[in-house]
């Protein structure tokens, strides 16, 4: 049964890792737009960057 | 999606936004300063990187962020110097009006906040049972002595965090309803989670051979995603809303007594301020006219589709829309006293009365709430008395029915089902405010029309265009385009229409009260009544009309009518068929109001009627014990609205309207009041289904868990499925409102109206 000790922690380590990525992305704002972010997919991103101030 | 931009009427989107940005500009703690613009007419997803590019391009404008979800753009800089107005005026040059988002205003920041910690919730307590439910196989699946424990540890290390953390939307509102003495769904819903979760905390210590840790996360799990559905229809909703309320938050340029002029938010008019409102724009505050001559369209507050020619001395209220003439006006009423003030009282006092509605799943609650206490209760007490006194078995029992009773089914009932239906709604172009205007939409009985701009689309349109020549509509035309009056555009529209290119005219004057004047090919020409015209009057059809004059020989006459909505007729059709009794409740003239009626088949009217007459009307109505649909959209609407026991305002209302009303429907179409109310039957019946599955499933559990035999494993398979079949019960509902292409042999002929849904229905 000794195999538990290292099931039991990897399948919880790995629940946490889901659930710790979901509030991440929760809270990074990427669902607060869910309609955008799928026509952004369509969007051509070529376009050039402003020559000046650069932070963007 | 069939109405993706809800823009209201186009004079209302004209008047731009010109107040000060500044006082909405946020600073960060890091320095950079921050502003929040709502774009309500962003609808096609290319616009997301024509605003962004076109922003980014402002020197000093460090970012812009397009939210497409919200029509929201966000735009942050540094530079102190950098000027927010820039950047709204870079957007009306790309042909978007924006206004400064006011989260406090609209209350949506709350609903952010609220739907962050609801989901997050969420995610937490399906993360936890599904682990726990995991560690539980293993122990129904024979684990024994420390390796159940064991396992009951680990569940316990997940369990407990999560509770104290996912359940508190349910704590609060249960301590808030035991705090005021009262019961709801939540006490029984928070006393079966905590109770779970201790007991089986102390069967753990005590190496006990069950434990409820997966019943109490799962629980809550259903219940969380039950109520973040429920948050998620409101929140849409609310969104849109404030998106159409945004497009009219109206200013208003004001005179200074040394002749200088600044623009001012409606709201901080005050009386005997000098306001000047140019041809085109709508009032913002009562007053009496000091200085020039104009038509004033009233139809907004008393349903008169002809214009009013108002002089020195006139008064005017707030909501009339200005058509021919600059005005200057003197401001007597602001705040408290104007006519809207008024409204508002009436609407509010009309609105205590609706308050006693009270929802089918809240009425269930107060049922259910206190039977489940008693069978705990009583359960406990019969196994004291049959075990003599062994509290241990006696507590673990009585848990257990707490536990199988729990809601978990009855909390997922209605949200699920609503949150279903408003999406179908959404899709076909309306709005519902809360879940409780469905239940009241599936029982109406009577349906009331306002006629201006309900029944009708609110604007004239040139009935006999096909009887005056071409000549005489290019002339006409050419007159018209210089004016805004709803009778010019109207014959512009109708020469656009013909393909009839305007003639060039000189001169171009506008008389308000009379028409137009102007010079053709060196001769005097005139668009305008007949009685300026020097023409005798008609039979009095009380229709406005437009005479064509050249030199002195009148050349067309331009008869106007206010148009029906082009399935008015078939929708009144359909809601009589099914025995609804369907009435017009208008402010209009009488002759327009019986033309409407008898085009529309409807036998019962009222012209004439004032705000007051309206409200009384709806309220003596209701007192009879009928249930009252109002459908209204303007001023003089709101306060029946507001009385009627559900309302709907189309998306071209006045804000008052559509605040007032509980559901706003788009486009040009009346199809929506029908698909509202065939909707809200649906969900009202699937309601009932789940609430039957739902109490069904207690009725057969309850018994197992008063007489001892509800092993966790019982619990937990018994919760879910009757989840999931509640679920899964509710999702038909879209499928049998789905979109159908509609075959190729049953598709209306050319020119015949487009009715799919209609027909489909009726097939």
């Amino acid at each position: 049964m000794t195999i538990l000790l290292f099931l039991i922690p990897v399948a919880l380590a790995l629940g946490a890792l889901g659930l710790a990525a979901f509030l991440w992305s929760l809270r990074s704002g990427q669902f607060d737009d869910l309609d955008g972010a799928a026509n952004r997919i369509l969007v051509d991103e070529d376009r050039p960057k402003r020559p000046a101030d650069g932070n963007k | 999606m069939m109405t993706c931009c809800p823009v209201g009427p186009a004079i209302d989107a004209a008047t731009l936004f010109a107040g000060d940005l500044e006082p909405w500009v946020t600073t960060r703690p890091d320095g950079t300063r921050e502003l929040d613009l709502i774009i309500p007419g962003l609808c096609s997803p290319e616009s997301i990187s024509v605003i962004e590019e076109a922003l980014e391009q402002l020197s000093g404008l460090a970012s812009a962020r397009v939210n497409f979800t919200c029509k929201r753009v966000v735009a942050t800089w540094n530079d102190v110097s950098f000027s927010a107005a820039a950047i709204s005026g870079k957007l009306n040059e790309l042909g978007f009006i924006s206004r400064p988002f006011d989260p406090s205003h609209s209350g949506l920041k709350a609903d952010d906040a609220q739907s962050r910690l609801l989901l997050r919730a969420v995610a937490v307590s399906g993360f936890a049972a599904a682990n726990i439910m995991l560690l539980s196989v293993s122990v129904w699946s024979g684990a024994e002595g420390s390796t159940r424990d064991l396992f009951h540890w680990i569940s316990a290390g997940i369990a407990l965090p999560a509770v104290a953390y996912a359940g508190r939307p349910f704590f609060r509102s249960a301590v808030r309803a035991l705090s005021s003495g009262q019961f709801n769904m939540d006490v029984p819903i928070s006393l079966a989670v905590c109770l779970a979760a201790l007991m089986s905390l102390f069967e753990t210590f005590n190496h006990g051979e069950v434990a409820y840790f997966d019943a109490s996360v799962t629980l809550l799990f259903f219940l969380l995603t039950g109520r973040y559905l429920d948050h998620l229809m409101r929140a849409r909703a609310r969104s849109a809303v404030s998106q159409l309320l945004s497009l009219s938050a109206s200013s208003a340029m004001v005179e200074e007594a040394d002749g200088t002029t600044r623009v001012l938010a409606a709201t901080a008019l005050q009386p005997h301020m000098k306001m000047l409102v140019a041809a085109g724009e709508r009032l913002a505050a009562d007053g009496v006219v000091i200085a020039g001559t104009s038509e004033i369209d009233r139809s907004l507050l008393t349903g008169e589709t002809i214009p009013e020619v108002v002089a020195k001395g006139a008064i005017v209220h707030a909501g009339m829309l200005n058509l021919t003439g600059p005005i200057a006006i003197d401001v007597t009423a602001a705040g408290q006293d104007t006519f809207l003030a008024e409204i508002i009282r009436l609407m509010a006092s009309a609105e205590q009365s609706r308050s006693r509605f009270v929802q089918i799943a809240d009425r269930l609650a107060r049922i259910y709430a206190p039977a489940v206490h008693i069978l705990a209760a009583t359960t406990l007490a019969g196994w004291l008395l049959w075990t003599g006194g062994d509290w241990h078995i006696s507590l673990m029992t009585a848990i257990a029915v707490l536990i199988i009773t729990c809601p978990c089914a009855l909390g997922l009932a209605v949200p699920a089902v609503q949150t279903v239906a408003s999406g179908v709604l959404f899709r076909n172009g309306v709005m519902i405010k809360d879940g409780a205007a469905l239940e009241k939409l599936s029982g109406i009985d009577t349906v009331i029309f306002d006629k201006t701009g309900t029944l009708t689309l609110g604007r004239p349109r040139l009935t006999n265009s096909a009887a005056l020549s071409s000549m005489d509509m290019a002339l006409a035309a050419g007159l018209a385009r210089a004016s805004r009056h709803p009778l010019s555009r109207a014959v512009c529209e109708a020469a656009k229409f013909r393909g009839i290119v305007p003639l060039a005219v000189e001169g171009v004057q506008e008389i308000p009260g009379c028409g137009l004047s102007a010079i053709f090919q060196g001769e005097p020409v005139r668009l305008g009544s007949r009685r300026w015209c020097g023409i005798a009057e008609n039979d009095g059809q009380g229709l406005p009309e437009f005479v064509l004059m050249r030199g002195s020989k009148a050349t067309g006459i331009f008869a106007f009518e206010d148009e029906l909505r082009g399935d008015a007729a078939a929708v009144i059709a359909k809601l009589q068929s099914e025995g609804l009794q369907v009435e017009i409740l208008s402010g209009d003239r009488e002759v327009a109001v019986r033309r409407a009626a008898s085009a529309l088949g409807i036998d019962k009217w009222q012209a004439g009627a004032t705000l007051h007459q309206k409200l009384a009307y709806v309220e003596q109505l209701k007192a009879m014990g009928r249930k009252v649909l109002m459908v209204g959209d303007g001023l003089n609407d709101a306060p029946a609205l507001a009385a009627g026991l559900t309302s709907m305002a189309p998306a071209s209302a006045t804000d008052i309207g559509r605040t007032a009303a509980d559901s706003i429907f788009m486009g040009e179409s009346l199809q929506p009041v029908l698909v509202a109310r065939d909707v809200a039957i649906a969900t009202q019946s699937l309601s009932l289904q789940n609430f039957v599955l739902a109490v069904g499933y207690n009725l057969v559990a309850v018994p197992i868990a008063m007489l001892g035999f509800a092993s966790p494993l019982i619990a937990a398979v018994a919760m879910s499925t009757s989840s999931i079949i509640v679920i899964g019960n509710s999702l038909r509902l879209g499928l049998f409102f789905r979109k159908q292409p509609v075959p190729a042999e049953a598709r209306p002929q050319q020119g015949a109206p487009d009715l799919p849904y209609l027909e489909r229905r009726a097939a």
